[in-house]
């Protein structure tokens, strides 16, 4: 086994042409669980560790471009006001030492369905920035995964970073799982509530092939608080509004029986992360509204 | 493949590493420093954590030539001149090593909490060494040692 150790980016891409047998490695807190267990003999790993481009990330106007590599540690400490689902999620990721390492890049190449930074980027309405020595596009969250455990990037490309839009209004993520620390998703949700556009954003973890979107739970809770004029009077949210909408996220999904959980099991517990993240949600931006400081709910 | 990283201060090789190997592997095979365990090799326990450029991490998931240039401290390298590290001697005076397969690694993921400087609450010091693992003690004895060392962290550098 070979390894590649390229000291720019630019060698990196080509590297990565050249070898397509190699496996790209960043925090390798998934890549090395496989070589330690034998899981996976590539012919090369071509370490992603060095390049300052993948670190760091930068406010780009009403975007947030946050390098592939950049560990869920500092997602946590310094990204909790423009993303803050992302942020929530990543606090959520295995422990610190995973945290220290593991990166929404190294997530997204694994592209594993219970992943948790995916339902914040989908929620948030996230793309993928993929590069190659042909040049650089950018893939929409929601068409990144095709598959369980596989992702929208062609063999001669990398993550250079995920451009997630800047939150305009709040967010919320939840994860279910057996204790606070070290699990991995039974089921996760993140809602995105965006003031600005109308629109409310979600995404549903661990309960399908792939993690993906709530569209018509997306749409019926948009619709209802347009109709109802809660967009503008930041009205308590119905009761009746939050219930349906989780409902809706649940019918979304496709979860099938494994150790983690049943698919029933699944599907409920869904629906009521669903419905307590949106009244979650609508109470912080009642909160913010009024300025009282209390949840009035 | 050659490696040359700096371990507890010293700039350390290690000939013949193999691309697949860990930073854990080298540190215990070929460097002589066994104070790093391995037990699961897939970032559960936490009894394989070093600092990798002043930050914990589990050894068994860093591929050994990310370490390369880089700085490496063990639990060995704690201490001075070969005594223990305040954390260490807490973790003896609280009796929170009973087998001590997991006490290095508990070491070392106590200090990153202990050298912030604050007396940290029984929830912080849950939350930092949620990602170690401990068969024997009951781990309270463990986060009574931590609030010992944290106490005479914080009166010794008060
Ligand atoms: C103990 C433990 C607990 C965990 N808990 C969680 C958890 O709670 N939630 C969760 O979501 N995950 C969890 N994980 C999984 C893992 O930590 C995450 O998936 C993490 O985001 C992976 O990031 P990494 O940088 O370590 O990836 P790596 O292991 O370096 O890479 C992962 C995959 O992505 C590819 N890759 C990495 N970077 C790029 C890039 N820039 N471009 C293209 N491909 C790339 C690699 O080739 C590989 O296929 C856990 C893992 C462990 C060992
Ligand atoms: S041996 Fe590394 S975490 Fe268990
Ligand atoms: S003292 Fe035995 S595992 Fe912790």
């Amino acid at each position: 086994m070979d390894y590649l150790q390229p000291a720019s980016w630019a060698e990196a891409l080509a590297l990565r042409a050249q070898r397509p047998d190699a496996v790209p490695v960043a925090g390798g807190t998934d890549v090395m669980v496989g070589l330690n267990f034998d899981r996976h003999r590539p012919a090369a790993l071509l370490d992603l560790s060095r390049l300052r481009e993948l670190t760091g990330w930068e406010r780009d106007g009403d975007h947030v471009r946050l390098g592939a590599a950049e560990p869920y540690t500092r997602i946590v400490q310094r990204l909790r006001d423009p993303l803050p689902a992302l942020a929530q999620a990543s606090r959520t990721v295995g422990s610190p030492q995973i945290r220290n390492r593991g990166s929404v890049g190294g997530n997204l190449g694994s592209a594993s369905p219970a992943g948790d930074a995916h339902p914040p980027l989908l929620a948030a309405g996230a793309t993928v920035e993929a590069a190659s020595v042909r040049g650089t596009r950018l893939i929409p969250a929601a068409e990144f995964f095709t598959g369980v455990k596989a992702n929208a990037l062609a063999p001669d490309e990398l993550i250079a970073a995920v451009r997630v839009p800047v939150a305009r209004g709040p967010q919320r993520f939840a994860k279910i799982g057996t204790r606070n620390a070290m699990v991995i998703a039974v089921c996760s949700f993140a809602v995105a509530l965006d003031l600005a556009g109308r629109r409310v954003g979600t995404g549903v973890g661990s309960a399908a092939p792939t993690p993906r979107r709530a569209t018509a739970a997306e749409e019926f809770a948009a619709g209802e608080l347009e109709a109802a004029g809660l967009w503008d009077s930041r009205g308590p949210l119905p009761g009746s509004l939050a219930r349906r909408f989780g409902q809706l996220v649940a019918d979304a999904a496709s979860p099938v029986d494994d150790v983690r959980g049943t698919a029933a099991y699944r599907r409920h517990a869904l629906s009521v992360i669903a419905r307590r993240t949106l009244t979650w949600a609508w109470a912080e931006l009642r909160k913010e509204t009024s300025g009282c400081g209390c949840h009035a709910m | 493949m050659r490696l040359s990283c700096h371990v507890n201060g010293e700039r350390r090789c290690a000939d013949g590493v193999r691309a697949r190997e860990s930073l854990l592997f080298v540190l215990r095979e070929r460097m002589g420093l066994p104070g790093s365990k391995n037990a699961c090799e897939q970032g559960e326990c936490g009894s394989c954590t070093v600092y990798l450029d002043g930050v914990p991490v589990c050894a068994c998931l860093v591929p050994a030539g990310q370490a390369r240039d880089r700085q490496v401290v063990t639990v060995e390298g704690l201490g001075d001149d070969g005594g223990l590290d305040l954390v260490q001697e807490a973790f003896v005076e609280a009796g929170a090593v009973q087998c001590g397969f997991c006490t290095p690694g508990f070491v070392v993921a106590a200090h990153d909490l202990v050298r912030r400087g604050y007396a940290p609450t029984e929830e912080e010091i849950r939350e930092a060494l949620a990602g170690n693992l401990c068969r024997c003690t009951g781990y309270e004895k463990i986060i009574d040692a931590v609030k010992l060392a944290a106490s005479r962290w914080w009166a010794r550098s008060g």
